[in-house]
């Protein structure tokens, strides 16, 4: 047992230590807020253009690169006034509105805080508030089917074996972080590095269960207990993150600040919707191993009763491991889809960790059909919430539906209740 | 290499007001965990509760400290109650999950922009000790104070140390009492299976959310100390990590032992300081060379012991320092 | 051990008291502690308890039998609170006990047992013991922390805690963690435990598994004894020689309803019973359990270990 262990953290050292020596790179500022932006006149890009942020006892200048993106990293969280330069805009390139010059916004850790300018004669419609709406719905189903990924898996595993997985936003991460090494410091093709990166992730859920949680099984260690091990060892990777991969949120070097495509009133990236198909493949492909093949209605049957399950001839602990190859896979492409309108960071599975609990205890933990439907719910209220409350408490109100639906219906949507005596 | 420097810096912060702290919210993830058996990771969060109660009360209100104090302490009730109300009649794992989220949840208001006004932002809240440490304290208020191989700063620090201490002690003798009484009982029966317990015609519920609260507030008297030990509070001080820390010191320690806490945090902090003041002088004299660890990477390495300790811990010695093998024994059972 | 006349003469006034009652269903008990109506439950698409009418006679120890799966313990559940029923009411001594929570259920005199035990593992036996006291001061928080208020009183339950293992043939267990006695052992403390809460009624979830043949006759022997005491006993159990042993009326469960009652000579010869026992005992093996799980829904767990601790 105690060789085991050690061998799992050579292993995982071992995996992303492969990462050190290309991806070390400075600490960068530390607060993780950041301010960003895209310039684009009627489809093009606009180089070359100061945009100056600042606040009290801060000021910053960059140029807007030859894909019209600019990005300044803030010292800390707070509101800061963004500024752009009209001498050095192109010829030909006007502010639409010259009054909407100093804009001001609030910027915090995650997500870089958006300013867009608007150029042309042309005068700009205000957003309605339905084609917001609208807006927010589609970010949230984007959002959800992120959190969906990494629910199904984490269910799965709850069910199969009782594990309440608090490791499992590592899982996310990595995924990412892989992506990341193939894709930008590899510099291979983006496509191979996702399918390379879901095979890494994929080989540590299979090790993750062989030389960890299979035999802390074996020796009969208790639930809790196995939840506790699970909180040290997500402590442990994400540090292991934090020490290679630097404290900065990085973007893939491929598909970087895509422009988006007008669908009604809803604006999407095309690398967000292939990704949300590729989501939705994969979500399928799950429910028709679940549905259809011998081994995912042994699975089923393991949730359901490992005691049965396995005096009726399934091998329980080969169907687990399955399940762990799964989950990981799957947790592995909700990092990569999360990163690529997010970007990577050492800490973003930990971050939306929550949140996927909150889906799959929405569904009724242990079943990955409810884990699915709880975590579309929870991606579409967290963004529909930005409408009422600021975005940088927008995680409150999933938790507090979180709350209310476990005072509510604590078994879940689709879960069932336990059985006492 | 100053050994030196490095054994006087272990010593002095195995007792120091960051241990007490420590200890502290570990003597209440005790009652919480070791004693009742609830899964509680939010500890962070009650730490807040005391910390921000007094610092806001003080700073934003004018409040005098003592009643900032209680301010503190009755947002510890609360927060206890809003999170039993929903989660106390689930299954365990469920406390785990809403307990981990509601002290993020605390953090991210905390640092949030919309609130700064009244809770300081990032930046945190500072100069509401002063009312406390001027009426209060005997000592010299700049000079520093030097025992042996024990050092502190400034009078306040050591004025904060032995109130600590004094608080750890009262902590510790109110945990004793009431877990060898006819209600410790109760609780210990909780955790050793609920349903029994109800059958016999308690009140489940009610003692858990009594344990709750008791744990909570415990916590909440690790927030006084640490708010007023950094004569600060910032949000970043109360995240998932404190919590993380408490439990690998409870663990560490011995849970459901009263001295586990204790003995758990100066273990802990005396081992910790031992490593990373070991690494930072082998990095800044360049024994270590930058390639490998630099030094600020140090506190990422700390962390990692953390987790790595705490997997480690729970695999092979779950019943830590002062556990009984003979307890231990029949968990293997179940 | 009361004295062998009175032991006769109780089961003599049990069984007088129930000689004129109905061999049906449902039957009317002359001196009913308990009445239950229209109590069902189902999970998903199987109603496991559905039971229309019954009562349970006062005084007298009523064995509850039926075939595994029937919905014997969903029923001890729901009467206790464990559970809640989708329909249903019933009366524990004229008291509308539906929607009571389990713990209120015991305070009131009706105290149930588990069918996989419930030991206290990390307390030891004497604490198990002296848990089951109801009304203890030291039980709240600010009394608990000053020991003069309730050290009395312990020093009582203490006492009446070590008659009751002395009885039951674990004193000189008073010590040892629970967790380290033996399966028959557990079933003992958890029986004697339901007893410190002083009830009137006890419910006993197969209290004879697992316990070996020769303590089996002293466990018995404490049901028996509790009739003396004048306790309503109602007790699941699958071996026929022990409820024709003691029970003085016999109530059969199949597939969740109640299919018949009667003296325990009686009930054995009714056909519906043979029906439903060799009915299940037919189609149930467990390679036929297998191959349909495979290829359609897992079949409901029916086995005693089928569920996750
Ligand atoms: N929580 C639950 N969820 C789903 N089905 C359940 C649950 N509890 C009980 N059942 C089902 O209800 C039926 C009755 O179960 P119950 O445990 O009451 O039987 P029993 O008569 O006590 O059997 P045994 O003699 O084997 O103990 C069984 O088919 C069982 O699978
Ligand atoms: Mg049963």
């Amino acid at each position: 047992m105690r060789r085991r262990v050690i061998a799992l953290l050579l292993g995982v050292l071992g995996l992303v230590a492969l990462t050190l020596g290309a991806g070390a790179a400075p600490a960068q500022a530390a607060s993780g807020a950041s301010v960003a932006g895209v310039l684009v006149n009627d489809g093009a890009p606009v180089p070359n253009v100061a945009i100056t942020v600042s606040a009290t006892g801060f000021t910053q200048t960059v140029k807007s690169g030859p894909d019209g993106v600019w990005k300044v990293e803030l010292p800390k969280s707070g509101s800061y006034k963004v500024s752009l330069d009209e001498t050095t805009l192109p010829p030909g390139v006007v502010l639409s509105d010259p009054s909407k010059n100093n804009l001001s916004v609030l910027a915090f850790g995650g997500l870089p805080a958006t300013v867009q300018f608007r150029f042309g004669s042309g005068t700009v419609a205000t957003e309605s508030f339905l084609d917001k709406f609208l807006q927010l719905f589609a970010n949230g189903i984007l959002f959800g089917l992120v959190i969906a990924l990494a629910g199904v898996g984490l269910s799965l595993i709850y069910g199969t074996t009782g594990l309440t997985n608090f490791a499992h936003g590592e899982l996310i991460t990595l995924g990412a972080l892989t992506t990341y090494f193939f894709d930008v410091v590899l510099e291979w093709n983006f496509f191979a590095s996702v399918v390379l990166s879901l095979l890494c992730c994929a080989v540590l859920g299979y090790v993750q269960d062989k030389i960890l949680w299979k035999p802390l099984r074996r020796r009969g260690t208790g639930l809790i207990a196995m939840l506790v091990v699970s909180i040290g060892l997500g402590v442990f990777l994400r540090y292991v993150f934090l020490f290679i991969f630097g404290g900065g949120t990085r973007q893939f070097r491929s598909f970087n600040g895509q422009e988006g495509i007008a669908i009604g009133p809803v604006d999407v990236t095309a690398k967000n919707l292939i990704g949300a198909a590729v989501a939705v493949l994969l979500l399928c492909i799950t429910a028709w191993w679940l549905m259809k093949t011998r081994l995912g209605k042994a699975s089923r049957a393991v949730s359901d009763n490992p005691a049965l399950a396995s005096s009726s001839g399934i091998d329980v602990e080969r169907v687990i491991n399955v399940v762990w190859i799964l989950g990981a896979t799957l947790a592995a492409f909700s990092g990569i889809l999360l990163a690529m309108s997010q970007g990577a960071n050492w800490a973003m599975g930990f971050s939306i960790l929550l949140l996927v609990f909150a889906g799959a205890t929405l569904g009724g933990f242990g079943t990955a059909f409810g884990a699915l439907v709880g975590s579309l719910v929870v991606g579409i209220i967290i963004e529909l919430s930005t409408l009422f409350i600021p975005p940088e408490l927008k995680n409150v109100g999933a938790l507090v539906v979180l709350i209310v639906i476990l005072l509510i219906r604590p078994q879940g949507i689709l879960g069932r209740r336990e059985r006492v005596g | 290499m100053d050994w030196g420097f490095i054994l006087s810096q272990t010593l002095t912060q195995a007792i120091a007001p960051i241990a007490i702290v420590y200890c502290l919210a570990a003597i209440g993830l005790n009652v919480h965990f070791g004693y009742t058996g609830l899964l509680n990771f939010g500890q962070a969060a009650f730490l807040a509760m005391g910390a921000y109660g007094l610092a806001v009360s003080v700073t934003r209100f004018n409040l005098p400290w003592w009643l900032g104090i209680i301010v503190g302490l009755v947002l510890t009730v609360i927060l206890a109650l809003l999170l039993g109300i929903p989660t106390l009649r689930l299954r365990a794992d469920y406390l785990a999950i809403v307990t981990i989220a509601a002290a993020e949840i605390v953090r991210l208001f905390a640092r949030s922009v919309t609130f700064r006004e009244t809770l300081g932002g990032s930046d945190g809240i500072n100069g509401f000790s002063t009312s406390f440490f001027s009426s209060l304290n005997p000592f010299n208020r700049q000079q520093p104070y030097t025992f042996g191989p024990i050092h502190f700063a400034n009078g306040d620090v050591l004025f904060m140390f032995l109130i600590g201490w004094a608080l750890i002690a009262i902590a510790s003798l109110v945990v004793w009492l009431a877990m060898r009484s006819p209600w410790g009982r109760v609780i210990k029966g909780i955790r050793e299976d609920e349903d029994a317990v109800r059958s016999l015609g308690k009140n489940v519920y009610s003692y858990k959310m009594q344990a709750l609260v008791f744990g909570g507030v415990l916590g909440c008297l690790g927030g006084f100390v640490f708010a007023l030990a950094n004569a600060s509070v910032q949000p970043d001080n109360y995240a998932s990590d404190l919590t993380y820390f408490a439990w690998l010191i409870m663990i560490l320690g011995g849970a459901a032992r009263v001295g586990g806490p204790i003995l758990g945090a100066m273990i802990f902090w005396g081992l910790l300081t031992l490593v990373v003041e070991t690494l930072k002088n082998a990095t800044a004299s360049a024994i270590i060379p930058e390639s490998i660890l630099r030094t600020d990477q140090v506190g990422q390495i700390q962390f990692m012991l953390v987790g790595l300790g705490l997997m480690l811990l729970m695999i092979f010695r779950p019943q830590g320092i002062l556990g009984d093998k003979k307890e231990l024994a029949l968990d293997a059972r179940r | 051990m009361p004295d062998a006349d009175t032991a006769v003469a109780r089961r003599a006034i049990a069984t007088a008291a129930l000689a004129s009652v109905e061999q049906v269903p449902g039957a009317a008990k002359p001196d009913p502690i308990l009445i239950a109506d229209g109590v069902r439950r189902q999970f998903g698409g199987l109603v496991a308890v559905d039971v229309a009418h019954v009562e349970i006679q006062r005084g007298a120890i009523t064995a509850l039998i039926g075939p595994n799966g029937a919905g014997k313990t969903t029923f001890f559940n729901l009467l206790t609170g464990f559970d809640a029923p989708d329909d249903g009411q019933w009366t524990f001594n004229g008291k509308e006990l539906a929607g009571v929570a389990p713990h209120k259920v015991a305070r009131l005199g009706m105290v149930r047992t588990f069918q996989l035990t419930k030991a206290l593992f990390r307390l030891t036996v004497i604490e198990n013991m002296k848990l089951g006291a109801t009304g203890q001061k030291g039980e709240t928080f600010w009394r608990a922390l000053l020991p003069g208020t309730w050290k009395k009183q312990e020093a009582e339950i203490t006492a009446r805690s070590e008659v009751l293992l002395a009885r039951f043939k674990l004193d000189s267990k008073r010590d040892d963690f629970a967790g380290s006695l033996s399966g028959g052992q557990r079933k003992l403390l958890e029986m004697a435990r339901a007893l410190m809460v002083g009830p009137e009624m006890v419910m006993l979830d197969e209290p004879m598994a697992g316990v070996n043949p020769a303590l089996t006759q002293s466990l018995l022997g404490h049901i028996k004894d509790l009739r003396e005491q004048g306790m309503t006993v109602l007790f699941v159990e699958h071996d026929m020689d022990m409820v024709r042993d003691i029970s003085d009326w016999v109530i059969v469960m199949g597939q969740g309803r109640i299919i018949a009652e009667g003296p325990p000579g009686d009930v054995m010869r009714n056909q519906a019973v043979i029906d439903a026992y060799l009915g299940t005992h037919h189609d149930q093996s467990l390679i036929e359990t297998e191959e349909s799980f495979i290829d359609g829904e897992p079949p409901a767990p029916a086995t005693e270990e089928g569920e996750r601790s």
